[in-house]
């Protein structure tokens, strides 16, 4: 922490690279990444399938070990930690995904619960807090039912509630909403507007979604081919986007109408 | 009743008859318990080596690739030897075990010697079939790996794992017949003894019967409860 822009980041990337050999060859997925993310802000981040926006989401819980760089989350070098203070600090990151993932053996209840029950927390407390999240996130009378049994919206909140149950500081949107309709595409985001507004909860949301990032973000970055190649708040890059970078950002967006005319679900 | 003497009608009607029933009656019991314990024995044991290899598995969660692939071979070679083979091979550890080398005792270990490494096999892509996505988001959530091993991966495959069983109680079922020949007793060591020594045929009809039934059955229970599950989960 040495400059005052560092003190304001609450999640902050520093020269993180990243690459996978599919092939036995070196493909460069993030080249360099630079970010900050500001505590209690949701911060954008869209890009193309294939720009690397979902293996820099991983980076940040380390569901994917990054080559080099470094990444601290409310001051904390997550690339420092040892297994057993990563599974401790993972529980301060929530994350979501595009296929919700939830665990279609237990009961909505049990899924929001299992992030507790693997603590071993008190029965009557785990109930008291699954109720509260429950509550949060609109399902109260689904608490019993399986998740095969829900609808993509209400799967999706499911797994809201289970990344907030055990109270993170953050929360990592991967694809939240691309599996879903527009119509309730606008419900998650509204929810996750409300709960970034009633705990403070910093949210880095990835996407695809011009409109996502547009209708919920103060901040945002564009990811290109492992490189930002835009960052700053969504009004200033929507209105004057700068010259070069700009032309590319409308690229971008060229680009994303037809992606998504092509093929919906991009990933 | 042989065949060359009657009809197939009469041996028919005979393989129905109390007589030959009263033969095959204890047959069933041995069958049964043999089937049984093999069963539990492979259940356990196979149970665990599967959910071993799928844990070293190199895209696993404990990634050991070394002792992955000797653990594979060993179980690969014990796969390619013959039951036969393997039940005369394994006379010396029954003998060890159980202080004899012939007997209903002694045959369920060369059964379950046998079946284990098929059912780990098994197990292994059962789990296998869980998706990626899950178990990261269990790793989100900070599960360690026994976690997301007894938590998430078993339960969640759990309709594919409990196929996998059934699969392994009925070629348990079918080794017991072959064990037969050695002296395990059962209803294989009937339709062989009756129906093949000594041309009785309407036994080895009847040996016919039950093990078709008891197939049927083990096979319709194991879908009945795998759907079971599925349609509670509202996965059907």
């Amino acid at each position: 922490m040495q400059s005052d822009q560092k003190e304001s980041a609450y999640i902050q990337i520093e020269q993180l690279n990243k690459s996978f050999y599919p092939d036995g060859q070196e493909l460069k997925v993030l080249k360099g990444i630079d970010l900050n993310v500001r505590k209690g802000e949701i911060f954008g981040i869209i890009g193309f399938s294939g720009a690397g926006k979902s293996t820099l989401a991983r980076c940040i819980n380390r569901l994917e070990e990054p080559d080099s760089g470094r990444i601290y989350v409310g001051g904390v070098d997550i690339l420092s930690l040892d297994k057993k203070e990563l599974l401790k600090e993972r529980k301060r990151i929530g994350m979501i995904f595009q296929t919700f993932n939830l665990f279609e053996s237990m009961t909505v209840f049990d899924n929001i619960a299992y992030p507790l029950a693997i603590e071993h927390v008190k029965k009557s407390e785990i109930r008291k807090r699954v109720l509260e999240v429950a509550e949060l996130v609109g399902l109260t009378d689904k608490l019993k039912i399986y998740p095969g049994r829900l609808s993509g919206g209400q799967k999706q909140r499911v797994g809201i509630a289970r990344a907030l149950v055990n109270h993170p500081d953050v929360l990592l949107s991967d694809e939240a909403t691309s599996a879903l309709d527009p119509q309730t595409t606008l419900q998650i985001l509204d929810l996750l507007k409300e709960i970034n507004q009633k705990s403070g909860i910093t949210i880095l949301m990835i996407t695809h979604e011009l409109d996502a990032i547009k209708y919920s973000c103060t901040r945002m970055a564009v990811l290109e081919d492992g490189r930002f190649i835009e960052q700053g708040l969504v009004s200033d890059i929507f209105n004057n986007p700068r010259s070069k970078t700009g032309e590319l950002f409308a690229t971008v967006m060229r680009e994303f109408a037809q992606t998504e005319f092509r093929d919906g679900e991009a990933i | 009743m042989s065949l060359s003497k009657y009809s197939l009608w009469e041996v028919i009607l005979a393989s129905f008859s109390g007589e030959t029933w009263a033969y095959i009656a204890p047959a069933i019991l041995e069958t049964l318990y043999m089937t049984a314990v093999s069963s539990l024995v492979v259940l356990v044991f196979g149970f665990l080596l599967g959910v071993l290899l799928t844990a070293l598995n190199p895209e696993g969660l404990l990634p050991k690739t070394g002792i992955y692939k000797v653990l594979g071979w060993v179980i690969n070679t014990l796969r390619s030897l013959p039951q036969v083979v393997m039940i005369v091979l394994l006379i010396p550890v029954s003998r060890l075990l159980v202080g004899k080398s012939y007997g209903t005792n002694s045959c369920i270990i060369a059964i379950s010697a046998c079946c284990i490494p098929m059912y780990a096999r098994l197990v292994e892509s059962s789990l296998l079939e869980i998706s990626k996505g899950k178990i990261e988001a269990a790793k989100s959530i900070g599960s360690n790996s026994f976690h997301i091993i007894s938590r998430v991966v078993i339960p969640e495959t759990a309709p594919s794992l409990i196929r996998g069983f059934t699969v392994e109680i009925i070629s348990v079922l079918s080794m017991t017949a072959l064990a037969g020949m050695f002296g395990a007793g059962g209803i294989g060591d009937i339709a062989v003894r009756f129906g093949y020594q000594r041309f009785q045929h309407e036994k080895l009809f009847a040996c016919l019967y039950l093990l078709i039934f008891f197939v049927q059955l083990l096979q319709f229970l194991g879908n009945v409860i795998s759907k079971h599950i599925l349609k509670k989960r509202g996965l059907l």
